[in-house]
């Protein structure tokens, strides 16, 4: 029945040229089969592989869009307009490549079984749960289509309401529960507007809607849509005031799932928005027409604000980082109200570094966790003489954070920096740079407890040992990422660069 | 004002979905405000419903395969566009989905809160924080 | 419990079934020339299913249908699923160009192609939505 294939180099050729839907099959294959084998540990092998796999497609992409510019694939071979289509540009394959690699290093190096309230001998799930989620995800960057992408968003939300809720601690139900809730409603305003939009033009097609949108009059109809969109989006992606179940959820998934989340979940959700915004309205409709930046600019500002000063006050290391998120979430949306191509870059390339740094902030406290048994600020006294490299890593991360040149964090500062000044807002310059000052009080809080003050006596962080190998080994891979990308800014910001120029149709 | 009449149906789908964010937003039953959310999600079905449906048309089904019949038919009778229908049999599914998981963490909410009601639980969880800041 | 004693209800149950599931297996096929396919008639069967649960007790449906077949069933409708797409693109088509399936005759590969996904569909739904009803059943007893 099947046709022979002639010999490995055609058939992997032939491989290649199914790659843009394999980085989206492969998980959602795997997801089945990890449900299916009942052992944890051979779910976690073909989760892993599955991730690996989609990886290393995505970067072969990555270099095929470079090369060629658009990798399009045809579901079903319906041409476009009419059928669904997968769409490789390069901001989507960037993110797709941030989404991919967080799966590879969160799902094959295991998951502390006491973080999860599964019973034993079920954790095979946990990994059919995460790869459906990055299945959702990478859908949902890939796509061309709009409706395609709320049947990915469902799909990825409802995996991340999944590991959310099967965190340890009962607090975990509640606050899965109200993410639940937020979620589905920002799901469902992201799609009466996809309604809206296809009431007017009569498509789904990304492309084809911007074209066809270009002749549509009617601003009222235009402005609901886009507002409805635009909140609903807000919501997936916690911009300030519509972040309120993010704190609960990172706090109280079980560490890994909130670097996973942190990574990607919200990326993606902020990819979205820019594709709405730049491509879909384009940019003269979204700043001149609807004046985004008059909404976008000062909630931005805020978020980075109010989330830098409530992290200062939190005594649970993953609540800081999750208020610390929603800082930085401010920080990406402050690319794009800036309306200029440096804003641009910096907020993609504060994507791809967030991702990175606060990926690595979550999997340090994973191991945290696993050695010391609390994620509370108070009881890590002393820890940097007793777990140096997983305390080391931390430093390295909270560095970033703060946009200490040498690190990635410095990069996309450095752009948002320049791209304010380039619009002649100063003050935005200005408050950017006080804002990072208030990264360093929180940083600094848990420097000074994990190094300059004493283990008291009888607490177990006299006792700890260094967290296993295991643990540690992708720690350090993103700690060493987040250096190197903070030096060398050829890739991050050179792709961001290329991307943003794309996006505004500037591209040279 | 015709205009305004004429498009009952948003208006009804406008209605429906106040209700059901309402009930969302001021129950304090969990279970309850799974139905507001379900509340919300028909009345966004509603409007891709309405949306797609042509007066007087019939459901885009071709009666006969052969190409001239199919040409007449498609000159003679309206149709109402499927895409928005076909459109929201995902997003019942969906909808199915949430409402299935939202009810499940209910069920273990219950089980480990011993209530469902969100003052109870909230309190219950404030508690909580306070015993691991005073252990400090 | 009062179900058990209840004569009307389990007799009128018992002759409905039958039809439940002719009726799931006519909307699953039918779905191919008109109004229909897997998703309603996997729900319609899981419907039988819950119904039959609900008059005999829920122990009673799960000796009819055990619920480890149900929690594979989930699993194996979305891998045939995938497995559809990947045939077709082994035979050189795009994923889920169904028409590949039979080179010969194209149209005929596409009623094949939806034959199975809808299959897979249909399974995927009676068992999910079964499945949901053996897991919120059990709870509380």
């Amino acid at each position: 029945m099947f046709a022979p294939l002639a010999d490995w180099a055609s058939s992997l050729e032939a491989l290649t040229e199914h790659f843009p839907v394999l980085v989206v099959v492969l998980p959602m294959l795997a997801a089945p089969l990890c449900f299916l084998v009942r052992h944890a540990n051979l779910a976690r092998a073909i989760g892993g592989l599955a991730a690996v796999a989609c990886f290393a497609m995505v970067v072969q992409l990555l270099g095929r869009v470079l090369d060629e510019g658009v990798v399009s694939y045809r579901l079903g071979g319906w041409p476009p307009p009419l059928g669904i289509e997968y769409r490789y540009d390069l901001i989507n394959t960037f993110v797709a490549l941030i989404v991919s690699a967080m799966a590879a290093i969160v799902i094959p190096f295991g998951q502390n079984p006491r973080a999860f309230a599964v019973p034993p001998g079920r954790h095979n799930v946990v990994y059919a749960v995460y790869a459906l989620c990055a299945a959702g995800l990478l859908g949902m960057t890939v796509t061309g289509d709009l409706f395609n992408i709320y049947v990915f968003l469902e799909i990825s939300s409802l995996s991340a309401y999944t590991l959310v809720a099967i965190g340890s601690e009962r607090r975990a139900l509640m606050s899965a529960f109200s993410y639940l809730t937020m979620g589905t409603i920002g799901g469902l305003f992201f799609l009466i507007g996809v309604g809206m939009l296809y009431q007017m033009t009569g498509t789904l097609n990304i492309v084809d809607l911007s074209e066809r949108l270009a002749d549509v009059s009617s601003v009222r109809t235009l402005s609901v849509a886009f507002a409805m969109l635009f909140i609903g989006l807000s919501i997936k992606l916690a911009v300030f005031p519509l972040h309120q179940w993010l704190p609960n959820a990172y706090t109280f998934a079980p560490p890994k799932v909130s670097a996973f989340l942190a990574a990607t979940a919200t990326k993606v959700a902020f990819y979205v928005m820019l594709r709405v915004i730049f491509t879909i309205f384009g940019r003269e409709r979204s700043f001149e027409q609807m004046n985004l930046d008059r909404i976008l600019l000062p909630l931005s500002v805020a978020a980075m604000f109010m989330g830098s000063i409530a992290a200062i006050y939190q005594l649970n290391i993953k609540r800081l980082l999750a208020y610390s998120s929603i800082a930085q979430i401010g920080y990406m949306t402050l690319g794009i109200s800036l309306n200029s191509e440096s804003g641009l870059v910096g907020g993609i390339v504060h994507l791809f570094n967030h991702a990175v740094m606060k990926g690595g902030l979550f999997l340090a406290v994973a191991c945290i966790l696993f050695r010391l048994g609390s994620v509370k600020i108070e009881d890590m006294r002393g820890l940097g003489r007793r777990m140096p490299w997983t305390m080391g890593a931390v430093l390295i991360f909270g560095l970033g954070l703060i946009g200490v040149p040498g690190t990635v964090g410095f990069v996309s500062k450095w752009y948002l920096v320049v791209g304010a000044i380039e619009r002649d807002l100063h003050v935005v310059a200005f408050l950017t740079l006080v804002s990072s000052l208030l990264a360093v009080v929180y940083v600094w809080r848990l420097v000074e407890v994990a190094w300059f003050s004493k283990a008291s006596e009888g607490s177990s962080a006299q006792t700890v040992r260094e967290a296993p190998l295991a643990m540690l080994l992708p720690v350090w891979l993103l700690a060493l990422a987040s250096l190197w990308f903070g030096i060398s800014t050829d890739h991050s910001a050179g792709i961001a660069r290329l991307a943003a120029q794309q996006l505004l149709g500037t591209a040279p | 004002m015709s205009a305004y009449l004429g498009l009952w149906h948003y208006h009804a789908c406008i209605v429906l979905m106040m209700v059901g964010l309402f009930a969302v937003i001021s129950r304090q039953h969990l279970v309850k405000k799974i139905l507001g959310l379900t509340i919300t999600q028909v009345s966004v079905i509603m409007f891709f419903v309405a949306m797609g449906k042509v007066r007087d048309g019939t459901a885009p089904i071709l009666a006969t395969m052969e190409a001239e019949a199919v040409a007449t038919a498609a000159r003679d009778v309206d149709y109402s566009n499927p895409i928005p229908h076909v459109l929201m049999l995902t997003a019942i599914v969906v909808g199915v989905a949430t409402n299935a998981l939202g009810l499940s963490f209910v069920v273990r909410i219950k089980a480990s809160y011993g209530s469902a009601e969100e003052d109870e639980i909230l309190a219950a969880d404030h508690e909580t924080s306070k015993r691991e800041s005073a252990a400090l | 419990m009062r179900m058990r004693e209840n004569t009307i209800l389990r007799v009128a149950a018992k002759s409905l079934l039958p039809f439940f599931f002719l009726f799931a297996f006519y909307v699953q096929f039918h779905g191919d020339f008109g109004p229909g396919g897997g998703f309603q008639a996997g729900v319609i069967f899981a419907a039988g299913v819950v119904l039959y649960g609900l008059i005999y007790g829920v122990d009673a449906a799960k000796a009819v249908i055990p619920k480890p077949w149900v929690e594979v069933g989930v699993a194996l409708g979305v891998l045939i699923w995938i497995a559809t797409g990947v045939a077709t693109m082994l035979e050189g088509g795009r994923y889920l160009e169904y028409g590949k399936l039979d080179v010969a005759h194209p149209v005929h590969g596409q009623h094949l192609g939806i034959l199975f996904v809808e299959f897979g569909v249909l399974m995927a739904v009676a068992s999910g939505m079964t499945l949901i009803f053996y897991l919120f059943a059990e709870r509380g007893r």
